[in-house]
């Protein structure tokens, strides 16, 4: 943003530089929404193979890399058929509610120190707000649909989405508590000065709690797998958006990879630093000139989305009371109980800004994590190597 | 209470060991083989498209009766007894003027059952199976040809020959095997259509899952 507003003329009256500036960060980021479900949805089909030994695409361009392109371009063609009894009007607008429900995200999200579409001092009870609006368009899309499954699914995934939205907002509160703000700014620069100022390795084993406890609602809040029960394709058909096609149908799929990145965007700035440099001293938060913002953010926000990806080729779907079992009986407690501590924590004057150790775990914990993986890495290379000499024996 | 703890602990565990597996899965060597570029080798007796050696057929139709499909049309003629005596590479003598040998891959149904009847050994199926046409006409396959070279010496008697030149003082040239000079019909280098048949086991093509 800094960088876009350099490249304009000082003189211009403000309300130009505004409008410049918006219509430059609005292009961007209305691109990035575009194109990155397409790349979700490539590397998302890519990992599925690689998790189950398959290659995935490969034929459309090199390494299959146009294949979701080639989707995107089928499903523009194709026909949007309107099955007859559906109510026409919320039929169309269901899809669009999603969208921008998801869309809507992204206003918050900030980039940079200034590259941020708009720094509401509202930030985390706006994306707690707008995050329940595509909920709205999927209850419209499976009643408007009149079709057993498709109501079957909206009303799932209303029931999953208002439960989860509860221990995430708890554990948006404890950060709310922490920072003293509902600004992402304000949080993002409550973290500032590298990894170990993180909030996940706050109050060490208590906010890593808290941090698992707002990713798995996140997961649940945008109807990922495990908890993908409100699309569940062995019981419901496809659920909601069983009578949608063509571009109607792509609508939801957006939806849905750009939630994902939305909310993996608001995990990455609430426990993880958001725009600023992991490492200390503010070192590589800037190369040059050019400031490193986006793409740490950017880099956070994609590993939690590998995450993301990564559970959905392991965990089973959950059954229905499953779901609610973890929301309502596992979920909600621990976050209330960590508002209750953290807020008690807080109040102590010893351990206001932390316990004693927190500065000293993060790094060994995450080289820990980034070792061990590896390690795992290796061992399965040379697995592989060891059984294809198995064979050729 | 303690009980609700150790399951919360049991689900939370659980997940990492399972994606621990998955992590482990994304490294293996991937199962999938790109067909067209990569083949399986076959090996050298998989009961694939059959194939005919014109040369060595004395037109018996064994084969043709024992097709549960009748797929294998044989048409042959007496062979005028004015003309060359021609003879299959195991020695038989060939009586008959085999005018057809059609095979209909179509209605091939790959039992092999045509291969045991046959005395000179001429019928056999090769590791080839990619022969999909757009055509149906295009599987029937004509063996028939009209300018074969046959061999008009006994290999029998040539083989005789060859061991007495070879070792004439010892034993006597009549119990030589009858094919010790010419290979059994079904190692002979085979059509222009087939693959090379290898003799090496097949090669794991993806062992890792």
């Amino acid at each position: 943003m800094d960088l876009l507003l350099s490249l304009l003329p000082a003189d211009l009256p403000y309300w130009a530089q505004v409008g410049a500036a918006g219509l430059l960060m609005g292009t961007v980021l209305i691109t990035f929404m575009a194109v990155g479900p397409i790349v979700y949805v490539y590397a998302e089909t890519k990992l599925a193979g690689f998790f189950q030994d398959r290659i995935g695409p490969k034929r459309v361009g090199p390494h299959g890399m146009l294949q979701t392109v080639a989707d995107a371009v089928k499903l523009l063609f194709k026909e949007a058929i309107f099955p007859a009894g559906i109510d026409k009007v919320l039929f169309v607008l269901a899809p669009c509610l999603v969208v921008l429900g998801a869309y809507l995200g992204f206003v918050v999200v900030p980039w940079g120190g200034r590259a941020q579409p708009a720094d509401l001092n509202v930030g985390v009870f706006y994306l707690a707000a707008v995050g329940s609006v595509s909920t709205v368009g999927l209850i419209m899309a499976g009643w408007a649909s009149n079709n057993k499954y498709s109501l079957f699914g909206a009303m799932r995934s209303a029931a999953q989405i208002v439960s989860y939205e509860i221990p995430a907002v708890m554990i948006l509160l404890v950060i709310v508590m922490m920072v003293g703000s509902l600004s992402l700014q304000d949080m993002v620069a409550a973290q500032k000065g590298g990894l170990p100022h993180w909030f996940f390795f706050r109050y060490f084993p208590l906010m890593p709690i808290a941090f698992l406890v707002f990713f798995t609602a996140a997961l649940a809040e945008c109807n990922r797998a495990p908890f993908d029960i409100p699309e569940a394709e062995s019981e419901l058909v496809a659920g909601f958006h069983t009578e949608y096609s063509g571009f109607f149908f792509a609508m939801f799929f957006m939806a849905e990879y750009t939630e994902m990145f939305v909310l993996s965007a608001t995990a990455s700035v609430l426990f993880f630093g958001g725009w600023t440099t992991p490492f200390p001293n503010g070192l590589l938060q800037t190369l040059g000139p050019v400031p490193l913002g986006p793409f740490w953010l950017l880099i956070k926000a994609l590993w939690w989305i590998f995450v993301m990806m990564w559970l959905r080729w392991t965990l089973p779907r959950l059954r229905v009371d499953q779901l609610m079992h973890v929301a309502w009986k596992v979920l909600l407690p621990i976050s209330l109980t960590l508002v209750v501590v953290i807020g008690a924590l807080l109040m102590i004057p010893a351990t206001k800004a932390g316990f004693v150790w927190d500065r000293y775990v993060g790094w060994p914990l995450v080289v820990a994590l980034f070792a061990y993986l590896v390690l795992g890495m290796v061992r399965a290379r040379a697995w592989t190597k060891g059984r294809l000499k198995e064979l050729a024996a | 209470m303690s009980q609700w703890l150790r399951d919360v602990w049991e689900g939370f565990y659980t997940v990492l060991v399972g994606l621990q597996i998955t992590w482990r899965h994304l490294f293996v060597d991937k199962a999938t083989l790109h067909y067209p570029e990569e083949k399986w080798e076959l090996p050298p007796k998989s009961r694939m498209r059959l194939f005919m050696k014109y040369e060595d057929c004395i037109g018996c139709g064994q084969c043709a009766r024992a097709c549960p499909v009748q797929c294998i049309y044989i048409k042959a003629d007496k062979r005028a007894p004015t003309a060359v005596p021609i003879f299959a590479a195991n020695g038989q003598g060939i009586k008959l003027d085999v005018t057809v040998f059609d095979i209909d891959m179509s209605l091939c149904c790959y039992c092999n059952l045509c291969t045991y009847p046959c005395p000179t050994n001429c019928i056999y199926m090769t590791p080839e199976y990619e022969f999909a046409t757009t055509d149906l006409t295009n599987q029937l396959y004509r063996f028939a040809k009209p300018n074969a070279k046959f061999i008009t010496e006994d290999p029998k008697k040539k083989a005789a020959a060859a061991a007495a030149a070879a070792a004439p003082p010892a034993t006597p040239a009549a119990g030589a095997p009858p094919s010790a000079g010419t290979p059994p019909a079904p190692s002979a280098p085979p059509a222009p259509s087939a693959p090379p048949a290898p003799q090496a086991p097949p090669a794991p093509a993806g062992g890792a899952a």
